[in-house]
């Protein structure tokens, strides 16, 4: 084991539900943040479309993950970043975004953090390791 | 250099498969090692003894299994595998099924992590 924690990047950047991509993408973050390494998740391209707030895939006959990022702070996934670009590119905005978790002593939702690509940019450069799905 | 090597892809549909066989015989040959190899998603198609190719192409399980009894520690996502229908008995030898926690300890022991496919 290294003794100072590990910078690891998970990106996602599938469009939801169309595929499991995504599902598979939250489930490393849960085991990621469980083994003490230092993570961010940056949600990109397609993949913001995760993050959009209202979804119900009941109809779709599949489970969907949006349960799974609702807990995701409650999980230690607590960096989770999304690209400004885009969220533009899609005609979405900060407001469209889902909670990621309460806040433990106000109780107000937490969301994702909206993000230029060069804060992004500068952020991968940084990392030991990067997983992209 | 220590690598870890994440293969998301399953076999023949991508080259995927191929390209990251590639780049391990490539680091092998410079000295590097390779500390482990996990196969998520689709990837996890990629050990499967039922494989049985035209004599003529690549044996793709054949050749993670000749890299498994070089000793190379070969993992495939317990998770992924079982929504796939794929278990311990229908794996080649010299590979393993188990968590995503040994993808983390892997990452965690490597100087490099390396993905293949999307």
């Amino acid at each position: 084991m290294s003794e100072t924690p590990r910078k690891v990047m998970i990106t996602v950047r599938k469009a939801p539900h169309g595929s499991i991509y995504v599902h598979e993408a939250i489930e490393v973050m849960f085991i990621v943040a469980s083994y003490g390494m230092e993570l961010s998740v940056v949600f990109m391209d397609d993949g913001v479309m995760a993050l959009k707030s209202g979804q119900n895939t009941s109809k779709l006959g599949i489970k969907g993950f949006m349960a799974s990022i609702g807990a995701l702070v409650d999980f230690e996934v607590e960096k989770v970043y999304v690209d400004r670009q885009s969220l533009l590119d899609r005609n979405m905005s900060e407001a469209d975004l889902v909670s990621i978790g309460e806040d433990e002593d106000t109780e107000e939702p937490i969301r994702p953090r909206v993000l230029d690509s060069r804060e992004i940019a500068e952020m991968m450069a940084d990392q030991h390791s990067i997983m992209s799905f | 250099m220590k690598f870890t090597v994440l293969i998301l892809e399953g076999p023949y549909n991508h080259e995927a498969s191929d390209s990251a066989h590639q780049m391990i015989q490539a680091a092998l040959r410079r000295g590097h090692e390779i500390r482990g190899i996990f196969f998520y998603h689709d990837g996890v198609y990629n050990v499967s003894n039922k494989m049985d190719p035209p004599q003529d192409d690549r044996h793709i399980s054949a050749r993670w299994q000749a890299l498994g009894e070089q000793g190379i520690d070969i993992v495939v996502c317990i998770a992924a595998a079982k929504r796939r229908g794929i278990s311990d008995d229908l794996l080649v030898p010299g590979t393993r099924i188990s968590g995503l926690g040994q993808l983390a300890k892997m990452v965690i022991e490597s100087d490099r992590l390396v993905v293949f496919g999307e």
